[in-house]
């Protein structure tokens, strides 16, 4: 394989590590939606520096130039990560929902409260007045 | 508050209500000049209009969402309030004028006489004088025959949003209830889950003022949706167990 690809891998992946690290650092990055990430920097650090898997991983797919191959394992990583993705979106997507209809409801309740205390308060101030006047 | 026992007093009307200002007066009016008014909710999407003023004014509950959830999310919150207030029955109910609350007897008889869990207002069973555009009709006809081969009883009308619920439905759609286009995926879901439905003639009026969120443009649209969440809705596992559906 040439050199300088497999520098150029190496280093991309070192970049994308320290750039998640330090989003996790700062607190921007929550660890679970890390995870994936780090895998997939891992495995592509793996395989540009352990040169022969990755001949015999191409070889096994079939690709002749083993760097392609790198580039469709790394393509096929971010497929994965896509995925995993959507699934997040579409988990805060159902508790949005729930915590929008919660607010509804709640609110609803609170207006019914409200006027349910209003009414006795000015009751029991009709009450007060009465026993004041015997 | 007065302690005559009124016939309806165990019914609620869900209505959801997007930007209906115009249309939502009349038929909460309608609905409280009914001989045997019951209580009714309507919860307002996230207007931008003033829907839930106007409700308010006509004496309604009204649950106003923080944001727009669409009509699922909007239905659903109505079934989840007739669970936490205790409503034997919940009937759901379009802000447009479509549904006749007059009408509302028909649906709501066969499942307070135990014959069904989910009644349906249909256009379609008997001629009812309604006629909707030719695209839509075709579309409807397509999609009734899927409907109705994975339901396994006839469901001309899957689309319609005039429908009765027992109290074990609404509980059930309380938790799970589809978010798009619920209309025909809540008859396979119930369907599938082993509640009985029917589906009952009613009269339907033209949408008063406005034009309805499906136009002929995007019906195709709309079609290849709902049959695609249909579908996978039919190949989904049951969340309830068969025994628990005929109590």
């Amino acid at each position: 394989m040439n050199y300088r690809i497999q520098i150029f891998a190496i280093a991309g992946a070192l970049v994308a590590v320290a750039l998640i690290f330090e989003l996790i650092r700062k607190r921007k990055l929550l660890e679970q939606y890390s995870i994936l990430w780090f895998v997939s920097a891992v495995i592509l650090i793996v395989l540009a520096v352990w040169r022969d898997l990755l001949e015999v991983i191409a070889r096994v797919m079939g690709v002749y130039y083993a760097p392609s191959a790198l580039f469709l394992i790394a393509l096929f990583l971010g497929v994965i990560l896509f995925v995993h993705f959507t699934l997040v979106i579409s988990k805060l997507t159902r508790q949005n929902v729930r915590l929008a209809q919660e607010v509804g409801l709640l609110r609803a309740e609170l207006e019914e409260l409200k006027r349910n205390t209003s009414f006795a308060s000015k009751q029991v101030k009709r009450e007060e007045n009465e026993q004041a006047e015997n | 508050m007065t302690a005559r026992i009124r016939k309806n007093a165990d019914v609620l009307v869900v209505i959801p209500a997007y930007n209906e200002e115009r249309n939502i007066g009349t038929v909460l009016r309608k609905i409280h000049s009914l001989p045997d008014p019951p209580d009714v909710v309507v919860v307002n999407d996230g207007s931008a209009d003033r829907t839930s003023e106007v409700a308010r004014g006509e004496g309604a509950v009204v649950i106003d969402l923080p944001v727009n959830l669409g009509i699922g999310g909007a239905v659903q919150t109505g079934f989840r309030y007739a669970v936490r207030k205790g409503y034997r029955y919940a009937v759901q109910l379009d802000a447009d004028g479509q549904h006749d609350p007059e009408e509302l007897h028909r649906i709501l008889d066969p499942v307070r006489a135990g014959e069904v869990d989910i009644a349906i207002g249909s256009r379609f069973v008997a001629d009812t004088g309604y006629r909707a555009p030719l695209m839509r009709r075709v579309g409807m006809v397509i999609l009734a025959s899927f409907i109705s081969r994975i339901v396994g009883c006839p469901v001309r009308d899957s689309t319609s949003g005039f429908r009765a619920y027992s109290r074990q439905a609404f509980t059930f759609l309380a938790e799970h209830y589809p978010v798009d286009y619920p209309e025909p995926e809540a008859v396979v879901l119930l369907a599938r889950n082993g509640f009985r439905i029917v589906e009952v003639p009613v009269k339907m009026h033209e949408r008063l003022n406005g034009s309805s969120s499906i136009d002929t443009g995007r019906s195709v649209y709309y079609m290849i949706k709902v049959l695609l969440a249909v579908f996978v809705e039919s190949l989904r596992a049951r969340l309830r167990a068969e025994e628990g559906a005929a109590a």
